[in-house]
């Protein structure tokens, strides 16, 4: 056995690994209540679909092209690592075993993915948008991942700090999820009808997961169970629950109402905010970085309906902005005494982290913009993007799965309606 | 023989049921409806959005009478559903030909 390993760290990152892949099904829980009944199978499908793709190339060259050597501060060495094999051997100095890293990164890239999702429900090819993920993994996800995290990185050498995926995780998929937006175009009807969403208990079984999970997500990128682990987890906390009182004191004003939906918003914005900033900021700043994302976020998401494309499920207004919320604050709200231990603005180190900050984010935002815009703009030509509007109106889950999430009112299915089954079951008995 | 439907506010279906079995009446079919009568609907703002809302939900209630009770049961479904606001809805007649009980194969009063 190797004798450096530090039981603790690996048991830790194991669980943290397992964490993060609970939020993937659980994004798809919070996006799935949020879609119209009609296409609810749909919308989880096509989280799970890109976990399932994701996962394969991530084992093929994704973790290569992310973590191995670096070429040019831009890229890892795709072959490297190819396949893995490599890696399986135990290491005697290693304190963690390196498969850790690699399933926790691994559920990281999935993620990041399914994210973008929530921009396009209801009205895209399945198999449209499975090749978008696959090649947006490729040409954006791997290569932000190692521009951020990777040793030799160029944003992780100008000293950006991004712990658990402001940048490469948030405004990577919120970017990417504008630029689809506005080319597989707004639903039918769209803003006129009401799309409210279908199921609000689902979309908050869909936010507690998330939210467990991203315990895993920012504490586990400590990368050890240590003093940096436990302040991210209680700073993850503090954020969240500032931003959904920040979000709903926002519609309570402005619609006179608090909604569950605000709530489970509010959530996802706060955590999405401080995952950039939990290692570099007090309790307090994580107080301050959350209500700044709750009230945010909460005015962003009315971005939409001024300038006219239909982002569903607002993943711009919570990924894209929370993540720049929570990327640039960095800048105002570090404090030496944190784990990251550089001070922002506010606590006399002037504006020389808020600058790196600003690069890393636009940086990263741009990139991911520009490229998903052209992805999408030549699966859109090639037709593959976008279902008819017969199939639009009728409902994804039954044109694009052949199924539907409720069956409730069917004559002659298992439903309100299950007695004409009675026939049947006599014509059996009397011998056909 | 007469069908009265009436359509009124959801809420105020608890009421006009008991003001119905307190005049008599044995039975009633209740469903779910939506529409709009001179109100046109109304506007809705949520996450932001304002909406507007063509189709209000109503309640539906359908009773058969005797021609005799034909007017009470009127009065009492417009009195028990009254709430002098816009959008309490309508109640109307509609005259029946021919009524039967399934179990029995009663028909017409004694269907009732």
């Amino acid at each position: 056995m190797d004798p450096a390993l530090n039981t603790g760290d690996t048991a830790w990152m194991l669980t943290a690994a397992a964490m993060v892949l609970l939020m993937i099904p659980g994004l798809a829980f919070f996006y799935g209540g949020m879609v119209r009944a009609k296409s609810v199978l749909n919308m989880i499908m096509m989280v799970m679909g890109t976990l399932f793709i994701v996962g394969v190339i991530w084992v093929l060259f994704g973790y290569s092209m992310t973590f191995g050597s670096d070429i040019g501060g831009v890229i890892g060495d795709p072959t490297e690592y190819l396949g893995l094999e490599s890696l399986m051997a135990d290491n005697p100095e290693a304190t963690l075993p390196i498969m850790a890293f690699v399933a926790f990164q691994g559920m990281f890239a999935a993620l990041t993915v399914g994210l973008i999702a929530g921009a396009i429900p209801e009205r895209t090819k399945f198999n449209g948008w499975l090749i978008f993920g696959t090649v947006w993994a490729i040409l954006v996800y791997f290569p932000v991942a190692h521009w951020v995290w990777a040793t030799g990185g160029w944003i992780f050498e100008l000293g950006v700090i991004d712990f658990a995926g402001g940048t490469a995780v948030h405004i990577n998929a919120g970017a990417a999820a504008l630029a689809i937006a506005i080319v597989v175009g707004r639903r039918v009807g769209w803003p006129r009808t009401p799309m409210r969403p279908h199921n609000l208990t689902l979309v908050m079984i869909g936010a507690a997961l998330l939210w467990f999970g991203w315990f895993g997500f920012n504490a586990g990128s400590a990368l050890a169970a240590n003093n940096t682990a436990a302040v991210v987890f209680l700073n993850t906390f503090a954020a969240t629950c500032a931003a959904a009182i920040g979000w709903l004191v926002v519609e309570k004003l402005r619609d006179g109402h608090m909604t569950t939906l605000g709530a489970a918003s509010g959530i996802v914005a706060g955590l999405v905010a401080i995952t950039p900033a939990c290692s570099a900021v007090s309790p307090m700043g994580a107080l301050a970085v959350g209500v700044i994302a709750g009230v945010l976020c909460a005015l962003a998401v009315g971005m939409k309906y001024k300038f006219g494309y239909d982002d569903s499920l607002d993943v711009v207004g919570v990924h894209l902005v929370g993540g720049l919320v929570g990327t640039l604050l960095i800048g105002f709200l570090a404090t030496e005494a944190a784990p990251a231990g550089v001070n922002g603005l506010l606590y006399g180190g002037g504006a020389d982290q808020l600058g790196k900050q600003a690069i890393g984010a636009f940086a990263v935002l741009g990139y991911s913009f520009v490229i998903a815009l052209l992805i999408g703009a030549v699966l859109k030509a090639s037709g593959l993007f976008r279902v008819s509007q017969d199939t639009e109106i009728s409902g994804v889950d039954l044109e694009e799965h052949a199924e539907s999430a409720y069956e409730l009112g069917e004559a002659g299915g298992g439903g309100r309606f299950a007695g004409v089954g009675a026939g049947a079951a006599r014509r059996e008995e009397e011998g056909n | 023989m007469k069908l009265i439907t009436a359509i009124v506010k959801p809420f105020k279906l608890d009421d006009v049921k008991s003001a119905l079995e307190a005049i008599g009446v044995h039975g009633m079919t209740v469903s779910e409806a939506s529409g709009f009568g001179r109100q046109r609907g109304h506007t809705e703002v949520y996450r932001g959005a304002e909406y507007t809302v063509d189709l209000v939900p109503k309640v539906r209630i359908e009773v058969l009478a005797d021609d005799s009770m034909s007017e009470d049961v009127l009065n009492a479904i417009v009195t028990a559903a009254n709430t002098g606001k816009i959008g309490d809805g309508k109640v109307w007649a509609t005259p029946v030909e021919e009524v039967v009980r399934v179990r029995t194969g009663e028909r017409g009063h004694d269907a009732l």
